[in-house]
């Protein structure tokens, strides 16, 4: 046979294993209104910069006639690409080919691109669109599966690790995006949950639809597993496009740097957003677009415990993770679910060399019997752990309150923050001035003739007193009380000051935290 | 749900938050303070808390009444048997950790009980 033959031949077996599932699972994919395996990848990756390996593998699997079946990629596609130039490792799972069943093979193929990414330190993405695991293939799916999450634990820290979660998701499949640091869900289409609404049927006679147990508003707005919420795939594929552009390759890489920015000052006028009464609400992401380049901020964990805010912008070029009590949804508190989101991403941050700004305005953690039953202090504890063991530049800025426990967790000095600013309107305390004046003079308010004038006048002389920044500051706990035009320019210099950081901390196998 | 997302979306800006106050709620923090703020709906469906009775009996797992063993009005001991609930592919014996009289059974055999169902009463 010629080679010219053989190219045909070649040409020819691609062409029958690019056909997936064929005709009909394409349909039916197609008004399930999803895109197919590869559209995703080559959607979501540069033009013509993707490259197909292991296209010809085929499973081993002997019983229940498996034998007698040909299952094209065993149903997922692994490769390389790029996006806006930087190398990536992607697999998508393809449901056209037996429901995107994991089977032996099938998990073969995503660990060995696993191997790959982190041989090469480059992103991993995964896009997960599949029935669980293989049935007729027994333990050996099983087995995938586990190898799966060993990598995803290997790898943590070390690359950028991606979940996109573009249909079911569900059983032990779950364990891998939940291992990985970022998952983005797609509303209608995104399934994930750890038994289904059958399952819930059979055992508890509750029927429940896949959407309302674990579709992607219930991701993002409730559990907190999913980061990402996007309204369509092509909005899903634009948002990991853009954090591709905020985060290194690996840990040993800084993010790169961008063409600086001045911030849209007429749109955010950062002496206008915070009002002076410490009650009074805004929208601390205000203040990030009024500090960060062209006034570009991008959003963690928008919709999920959002009286915290976190996420990305750049200063200077320079991609910086911020973390800001938001005023604007249950008055900035801290509890369970604003500690837990804040702590990974610290960790995150740390892990991946981004500098920490805190924006600090709250009034301390949320009283309430379900928070304490919740374990508000294991989950409290985390920010506390995340900030202290943290090493990245860590800066802060305090706008207004900082009462009680919420100051010292929220990257105060004590933490080991490396600079601390405050706005001249903040409020540094052990609490609420009301509250504060209560205790202090208890005894006054009681046995005065007019108990409530008193107490106004108490609370009002404290106010005065310790309701500022100076007291702190006297103590050097602030570094600089600084006026809100000034923040942008002392976060810039406190970020070109902290370069050649070096802070080490003793050696050890790893911390215990509270998780 | 949905309904979440736009308010936090819409709220920015001074001028905004202005017009978004008469929909915010009130919420009180440590010391009695008060502040205007939107709420979550995880917030506003958080479980009220309620005093446990130690005479009620409530199911910790959810499963399938197999088989009860006692009566109404039935005396009964710290330590007797009160009824086999199938979950989990185990049948769980279930018994009776104070002494009393049953005042009532809320569930049949062969029911299907959800976690946290009221299962039998004492006096």
């Amino acid at each position: 046979m010629s080679l010219k033959r053989k190219i045909l031949e070649l040409q020819k077996k691609r062409e029958k294993v690019l056909q997936g599932g064929g005709e009909k699972a394409i349909e039916k994919q197609v008004a399930m209104g999803k895109m197919t395996a590869r559209e995703r990848i080559i959607t979501l990756l540069d033009e013509n910069s993707f490259h197909e390996y292991d296209l010809f593998v085929e499973h081993e699997a002997r019983d229940f006639d498996m034998d007698k079946k040909t299952l094209h990629g065993d149903g997922v596609i692994i490769g390389t690409g790029t996006i806006y130039g930087a190398p990536i490792c992607i697999y998508a799972q393809d449901f056209t080919v037996a429901g995107g069943s994991l089977g032996l093979m099938h998990a073969r193929k995503i660990t060995k691109i696993m191997d790959h990414a982190m041989k090469m330190r480059v992103p991993i993405i995964g896009i997960n669109d599949s029935g669980g695991a293989r049935i007729q293939e027994g333990v050996n799916s099983l087995a995938g599966y586990g190898e799966i999450f060993y990598r995803n634990t290997i790898a943590s820290g070390v690359i950028p690790q991606i979940s996109v979660i573009l249909g079911p998701c569900a059983g032990g499949a779950v364990y891998s995006p939940a291992l990985t640091d970022f998952v983005f869900v797609v509303d209608k289409i995104s399934k994930m949950f750890i038994t289904g609404p059958e399952v819930i049927k059979t055992v508890l006679g509750e029927e429940i639809s896949m959407e309302d147990l674990g579709g992607a508003r219930v991701h993002s707005e409730i559990t907190g597993n999913a980061h990402f919420f996007a309204e369509s795939e092509i909005e899903c594929f634009d948002q990991i496009k853009k954090l591709i552009t905020y985060i290194p390759w690996n840990n040993s890489q800084k993010a790169l740097a961008f063409e600086p920015k001045a911030p849209k000052i007429d749109q955010y006028k950062i002496d206008e957003i915070v009002p002076g009464n410490p009650k009074e609400p805004y929208d601390v992401r205000d203040v990030v677009r009024a500090l960060t380049d062209d006034s570009d901020f991008f959003e963690i964990h928008e919709l999920w415990a959002a009286n915290i805010v976190i996420g990305f912008g750049r200063l200077d070029g320079q991609t910086v993770g911020f973390v800001c009590n938001q005023p604007l949804v249950l008055a900035g508190v801290l509890d369970v679910d604003s500690s837990d989101k804040a702590g990974r991403f610290i960790r995150y941050c740390n892990a991946f060399q981004i500098p920490l700004v805190t924006l600090v305005d709250l009034p301390g953690y949320l009283p309430g019997v379900d928070q304490e039953h919740a374990g508000v202090i294991r989950h409290g504890a985390k920010i506390l752990y995340a900030y202290s063991e943290a090493t990245v530049p860590k800066i802060t800025v305090i706008l207004r309150k900082a009462y009680g426990g919420g100051y010292i967790a929220m990257n105060s000095r004590h933490l080991n923050a490396d600079f601390v600013f405050a706005w001249p309107g903040a409020e540094i305390a052990v609490m609420g001035p009301e509250g504060a004046a209560n205790i202090i003079f208890r005894k006054e308010i009681m046995e005065a003739e007019d108990p409530e004038k008193m107490r106004k006048q108490k609370v009002k002389e404290y106010k005065e007193k310790f309701a500022n920044p100076y007291v702190a500051a006297a103590k050097g706990y602030v570094d600089s009380v600084i006026e809100p035009e000034e923040t942008r320019k002392l976060l810039l210099h406190a970020i070109e000051v902290s370069k050649n950081k070096v802070d080490r901390k003793p050696i050890k196998k790893h911390g215990i935290p509270p998780f | 749900m949905a309904t979440k997302k736009t308010e936090i979306k819409n709220a920015t800006t001074p001028e905004k938050i202005e017009d978004a106050k008469s929909r915010m709620s009130t919420i009180s923090t440590v010391h009695g303070d008060h502040y205007k703020t939107f709420l979550t709906e995880k917030y506003k469906n958080r479980p009220k808390w309620q005093k446990p009775n130690p005479k009620e009996f409530y199911s910790l797992i959810p499963g399938t009444v197999i088989k009860i063993y006692i009566e109404e009005g039935q005396k009964v001991k710290s330590g007797d048997l009160m009824m086999v609930l199938e979950a989990m592919k185990m049948k769980n014996k279930i018994y009776f950790s104070m002494d009393g009289v049953v005042k009532k059974i809320h569930i049949e055999e062969n029911q299907k009980i959800p976690k946290g169902h009221l299962m039998i009463e004492l006096k």
